[in-house]
């Protein structure tokens, strides 16, 4: 009876996935994208956006888990790191293509992308680092109050970006050797998606031969199961707390650079991708790298097939899947999916 | 006796917030294996994690080899020449055997790896299991093995034997007896006295947070009435320990 009872979320969360499936599959008929047997292609590209959209997601929360496991700082500065690379980033491609505005793919190398992005994304390790040391350091252990401090940078941050490089959205533009179009089942797809993808996937490799296969990795690990004994083996820790706020504002910027190529950067930017970030450590579990790519195919795959696969004229509530996944993950797994209690 | 004891504990007070636990500590001891025997709930722990910084000390000096070592952090303390075995062993869930010492081997320390798996040959068998999945003993091989890398003068080894089969507990009394050989010191609080007993042959008795007596060898092997008035134990009302009853020790 109670080994039923305690199925018993599985077991919903296993009948609301096949329901999904068989509606996708079969029934799917009035909805933007068509059931899987009508049209093919339809679910190929959104299952593509899918997966796309959850590398961009899994760069950006990968730091924010990072962080979270090893520190319990929950930084609500996440996002403004995100945005801040992005514009630095927009800058600097700008200032090596000699142009400010209506630069065509055609004249963006790869490495008027690459040297931006890395610009950017270390912009956002020093700023974070120096979050980290000026205002976090001395109140390790305060979780709270973390998290009230680096709210407040939030806001401080977002006024002086706006003063900084103004209300407009600006975008990061591909280089032009990857951006084409490829056809797949009769539907264009754009190779910028996948390009994207690729660096998600190159970043996620990096980041386990970082934690599993280096010292310093494996220290961090260590820190996530038990902080204290790790510095009763004599480690410094503090030392290890910045390094690991480096890497995950760089994860931030690497992020944020990534999503002005894909969807432009704008006040607002911000907020939306340390919501996003929130999402998807919430499902994964907070402090899981692992957690973290999970939750970021789980939400991907929410956010893509929604509003595909909703009846017509309900698209506009597919906003609210999102929240369902939100709620039906934790009601099966209190701590995310791959969340330990703290 | 001219120069100063390896370590030196005076007058050592500590607790949690309102609650004191330890009151005017003191003992001292060279390179050799000391065991602190004593009731549940009379300190031992909290004394452990006062000794290795886990827990500041609210009073009192502790000093290694004369220089003055309270108040350091964690890390300074274990850089000082502590190391610590904890109770429950906390051994990293996540990393596996091998990364658990690979991520504390230096250059041109005596401890290497290799030479824990030497002294452990079980802990070379499951270099790939992760913490969580090694047996109690292996477990506490590893938590040892873990120590001896950091090259320390003492190591504080707290309840060692808990929850371990007599022979295992075997190849604890041997390594204890091996490093004491090498020349490191071990301090090791033990709830079992015939475990205890065989790792060392001075015993300091803690009660309600100090050190009241000292015996030598098996001499509180030999004496109920000793073992009854400090333990608790060889009574049918044992069990009911009215003074530990509300302290912490964790």
């Amino acid at each position: 009876m109670t080994a039923t009872r305690r199925r018993l979320p599985v077991l919903a969360a296993a009948a609301v996935a096949a329901a999904a499936a068989v509606w996708v599959l079969f029934l799917a008929t009035d909805t933007p994208a068509g059931t899987v047997l009508d049209e093919p292609g339809a679910f190929v590209v959104t299952a593509l956006d899918a997966v796309t959209f959850a590398g961009l997601l899994f760069v950006a929360a990968s730091g924010f888990t990072l962080i979270f496991g090893l520190m319990r700082t929950v930084n609500m500065a996440h996002g403004s790191l995100f945005l801040l690379a992005a514009y630095v980033a927009v800058g600097v491609q700008q200032a090596m293509v000699g142009k400010t505005r209506n630069i065509d793919a055609s004249e963006v190398g790869i490495a008027d992308w690459l040297v931006p992005m890395l610009a950017g994304a270390t912009a956002a390790a020093v700023v974070g680092t120096v979050i980290q040391q000026v205002f976090l350091q001395w109140n390790e252990g305060q979780e709270l109050r973390q998290a009230l401090i680096t709210l407040a940078i939030t806001v401080v941050l977002a006024d002086q970006m706006l003063r900084e490089f103004g209300g407009l959205a600006q975008r990061m533009v591909w280089p032009g050797a990857v951006t084409h179009f490829i056809t797949i089942f009769g539907q264009r797809y754009a190779t910028t998606r996948l390009f994207m993808l690729g660096v998600a996937v190159v970043i996620g490799v990096l980041l386990w031969l970082w934690l599993n296969r280096t010292r310093l990795g494996m220290v961090v690990r260590a820190g996530v199961d038990d902080r204290q004994m790790v510095r009763g083996l004599g480690i410094n820790i503090r030392l290890v707390f910045a390094v690991v706020f480096f890497a995950g504002a760089f994860l931030a910027g690497v992020g944020g650079v990534l999503g002005a190529s894909f969807a432009g950067a704008a006040p607002g930017t911000d907020g939306a991708w340390l919501l996003n970030s929130l999402v998807v450590v919430i499902i994964g579990g907070l402090g899981s790298i692992k957690g973290a790519a999970a939750g970021s195919l789980l939400y991907g795959t929410v956010v893509a097939f929604s509003p595909a696969y909703l009846p017509s004229q309900y698209s506009f509530y597919a906003i609210i899947l999102t929240f369902g996944l939100l709620a039906l993950v934790l009601a099966v797994r209190p701590y995310g999916l791959y969340g330990r209690p703290a | 006796m001219t120069t100063s004891p390896l370590l030196e504990v005076r007058g050592l007070r500590a607790g949690y917030g309102a609650s004191i636990v330890l009151e005017d500590l003191g003992f001292r001891m060279g390179v050799e294996a000391v065991g602190i025997v004593g009731r549940n709930g009379m300190g031992k722990s909290t004394l452990c994690d006062a000794l290795v910084g886990f827990l500041p000390p609210s009073g009192g000096r502790v000093l290694l080899r004369g220089n003055r070592i309270d108040g350091r952090s964690p890390e300074r303390i274990a850089r000082s020449g502590i190391a610590y075995v904890p109770q429950g062993r906390r051994l990293f869930l996540s990393l596996t055997v091998e990364e658990h010492l690979a991520m504390l081997s230096r250059r041109g320390r005596r401890w290497t790896p290799s030479a824990v798996y030497a002294l452990f040959p079980r802990l070379a068998e499951r270099k790939r299991q992760r913490g969580g999945n090694l047996s109690g003993g292996e477990q506490q091989m590893l938590a040892v093995g873990r120590a001896l890398l950091l090259d320390a003068d003492l190591i504080v080894m707290d309840e060692p034997s808990e929850g371990l089969a007599p022979a295992i507990v075997d190849v604890l009394v041997d390594t204890v007896h091996h490093l004491v050989a090498e020349g490191v010191a071990v301090l090791v609080v033990e709830q079992n006295l015939r475990a205890a007993v065989r790792m060392a042959p001075r015993q300091l008795v803690m009660v309600s947070g100090r050190i009241e007596a000292e015996f030598a060898g098996d001499e509180l092997l030999d004496r109920p009435d000793l073992q009854h008035r400090y333990l608790g134990v060889g009574t049918a009302t044992a069990p009911s320990d009215p003074d530990g009853a509300g302290t912490t020790d964790a």
